[in-house]
């Protein structure tokens, strides 16, 4: 591979990663690898100007993602990069902040940050690759880890009810929620170029295969079996409702777009709010001159 | 008598989940995080296979975390968990609570690096970060003396004179990781060193004597306000009871010593050929092992070095560091971790402090090393020896603190 840079032999995608921290940490066949694939196809597909994105990431395996993208970006720590992107979107509305983060970051440690963003309208992009497991940490079983599944930390099973996130994000009040597999690369990569065109706060669940980890304790078989169980396991049914698309082990995983709709964004109604008080300070303060 | 044990190769990690199983802890509240993982693996290993009947909470986060424990702990219960850097710093609301409320936990604080950058590897900020939170706070050398002082570490906690939540340190990956043979007591002698269960002093309120717990029985409200009125006495009663544990840390130390055969210096302070130095090197954790092996080899060259270990970090033993200090012309202080715009690293305000009543202070010598899990090779120890034995009868050097093997 990088003989290959070194001979002078690019790639369309290239200009998107930075080269040098390629080849990437992550473990053959693991789903992460996809996702950066189909966003980068996105951004490439849209022509965006790169110097308007930033990507930031929590902590965990996805999380280095924010190291490979040839983009601003901001690797934060454990569970708050939602909290660090609404910083950056606040100092700076101009920028595309998209989030790319794992179901432990994003939902365990840092769960309240994803509602209240979204309970906001925040204008971010989160995109959550659920391998169902804290990958980096060796497989301890998280928020997402269906009923019955094995980790580490539940060799028995895991006991723990898991989030439906598609409705968790419903709930708070995102105005996008979409959810792919890592098998569904052109719908994954188009609904990323949606979700890119949309204001507000927009949700994509991406399930990505852990064959290391998550896959082994469950004996899902090598990457590719587990690519194979996915196509098999999932079926596309879009606008399902939210409340009815719990990923449970022995049911198909339903994939598609649950939500799709407009509300008022919280940086416009800050932008508003602004223009407001100014107008007002500024007919007080003349009025106070004439009576002067 | 000393009991007779089994050898059984076990990481740092390895050899602490060891020790907690023994102990029969009733609760363990924990979030994975490196180096601290193969703590909660082990000890889910242990709860799956029936091992223990330790209920086992897996949180969301640190926060969680000490907040179960603090919970578990306010019924009665025996407590552990264990984390590391940012882990840590997520429960500093929490650290406070737990030894305010005077609460016997026990926590094994795997020490990493703090973000940012984002690092791994073991420096000593973490638990630095948290001295002035009112836990005892012993640093261990090795996985042996790991799982000895988890062990002792409850007995400490939970006698009735200290009744303090301790931590127990570790080194990020040279202990965490590192397989040693360990010599471990049987369960038995364990459960009669450290209590089968926690016991839960009696306090008198309202002319009744009753447990000092949350109990249906005697209803009692946990944590509430205490402002100018009462809140100067509470401090101040933790001020002591941390001071006057001192004691009881050295006496669990040799009655567990008497029982294991093992020892830590006095169980406060670890010296090493100090009798006739005239240099000396203080450090905390696994770095003394390379000091000492290096006071061999300089000793070979006719250096009469030495080392302090400081195994007890607080309460601080400032008494004993000055008497076992003192007539030793010139100190190195290692550092392991930064105070940044102070004047050196945590460990050397400590010694500085307290030597300063001595009529011939020692010329002390302040090198930050490590940071980030950077090794500390034997070369670099024998230059610092090297560079203390040529102070000696100098005068003071402009500058006493520095990086050592630092690139410019
Ligand atoms: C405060 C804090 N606690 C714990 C950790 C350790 N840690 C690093 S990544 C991770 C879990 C990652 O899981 P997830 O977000 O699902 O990402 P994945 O590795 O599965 O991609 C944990 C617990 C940390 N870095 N910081
Ligand atoms: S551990 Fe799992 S999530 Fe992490 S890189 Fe490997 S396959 Fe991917
Ligand atoms: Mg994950």
């Amino acid at each position: 591979m990088n003989g290959l840079i070194e001979a002078g032999v690019t790639h369309p995608l290239d200009k998107y990663l930075r080269r040098e921290m390629i080849p990437h940490i992550w473990c053959t066949g693991c789903g992460n690898g996809v996702l950066l694939n189909c966003f980068i196809r996105a951004l490439r597909e849209l022509n965006l100007d790169m110097d308007k994105i930033v990507v930031v990431s929590g902590i965990g395996c996805i999380g280095r993602i924010s190291g490979y993208v040839n983009l601003d970006s901001f690797h934060t720590t454990h569970g708050r990069p939602i909290a660090f992107a609404t910083g950056v979107k606040l100092a700076n509305p101009e920028l595309q902040v998209v989030v790319i983060s794992g179901d432990g970051d994003l939902f365990a440690i840092g769960g309240n940050h994803f509602i209240h963003a979204a309970r906001r309208n925040m204008d971010l992009l989160v995109i959550c690759a659920n391998n169902f497991n804290y990958g980096m940490t060796g497989g301890q079983y998280g928020p997402t880890t269906p009923l019955t599944a094995r980790t580490m930390t539940s060799p028995y099973g895991n006991i723990e009810h898991p989030f439906n996130l598609v409705h968790l994000a419903w709930a708070s009040g995102a105005v996008y929620v979409a959810r792919w597999t890592a098998v569904h690369v052109t719908r994954l990569t188009e609904s990323i170029k949606k979700a890119l065109g949309k204001k507000g706060f927009r949700f994509i669940e991406v399930i990505t295969p852990c064959p290391e980890i998550y896959g082994r304790y469950n004996r899902m078989g090598n990457a590719l079996e587990i690519m194979k169980w996915l196509r098999e396991n999932s079926v596309i049914q879009h606008f399902t409702d939210p409340s009815k698309v719990d990923i449970e082990i022995g049911r198909k995983i339903v994939v598609g777009e649950f939500v799709d709709k407009e509300k008022p964004v919280f940086t416009d109604l800050i932008a508003d709010l602004k223009r407001k008080v100014k107008d007002r300070l500024e007919a007080e303060s003349k009025r106070t001159l004439t009576k002067i | 008598m000393i009991t007779e044990q089994e050898v059984i190769g076990l990481n740092g990690d390895e050899a602490v989940a060891y020790a907690a199983k023994q102990c029969k802890v009733d609760v363990v509240a924990a979030y994975p995080i490196t180096p601290q993982t193969i703590i909660v693996e082990k000890f889910s290993e242990y709860v799956a296979n029936g091992e223990v009947e330790t209920e086992f909470i897996t949180v969301e986060s640190e926060h969680s975390a000490l907040s179960a424990c603090v919970g578990a702990s306010a019924v009665g219960a025996r407590v552990f968990t264990a984390t590391a850097a940012n882990g840590l710093a997520l429960m500093h609301e929490i650290v406070y609570v737990a030894s305010g409320l005077r609460l016997p936990i026990v926590m094994v604080v795997v020490n990493r690096a703090l973000s940012s950058p984002i690092n791994i590897h073991c420096d000593h900020g973490d638990s630095m970060a948290e001295r002035d939170a009112g836990w005892i706070q012993i640093y261990t050398e090795d996985a042996q003396e790991a799982y000895d002082t988890v062990i002792q570490g409850f007995r400490i906690a939970e006698d009735e004179r200290v009744l303090l939540p301790v931590m127990v340190m570790l080194d990020g990956f040279f202990i965490s990781h590192t397989l040693q043979n360990v010599f471990v007591l049987p369960d038995e002698t364990v459960k009669k060193f450290v209590g089968e269960k926690r016991n839960v002093p009696e306090i008198e309120i309202m002319g009744k004597r009753v447990k000092l717990k949350l109990d249906p029985s005697f209803p009692l409200t946990i944590g509430p306000l205490a402002l100018y009125d009462y809140y100067h006495e509470i401090k101040r009663g933790q001020a002591e009871a941390i001071n006057s544990s001192m004691e009881i840390i050295k006496k669990v130390h040799d009655e567990y010593s008497r029982v294991s055969g093992r020892k830590y210096g006095d169980g406060v302070l670890d010296s090493y050929k100090l009798e006739d130095a005239e240099i000396a090197i203080v450090c905390i954790g696994s770095a003394a092992g390379t000091v000492k092996s290096v006071v061999n080899e300089v000793r070979e060259e006719g250096l009469k070095a030495g080392c302090l270990r400081i195994r007890v970090f607080r309460p601080f033993p400032a008494d004993e560091i000055r008497r076992i200090l003192s007539g030793i012309p010139v100190i190195g202080v290692l550092d392991r971790s930064l105070s940044f715009g102070g004047m050196g690293g945590p460990l050397q305000y400590e010694i500085k402090v307290s030597m300063y009543d001595e009529p011939k202070r020692p010329l002390i010598m302040n090198y930050a090393y490590g940071l980030g899990g950077r090794d500390l090779p034997p070369g670099t120890v024998k230059k610092i020896f090297y560079e203390l034995n040529k102070l000696k009868g100098k005068q003071k050097p402009k500058e006493t603190f520095k990086f050592i093997d630092v690139r410019e």
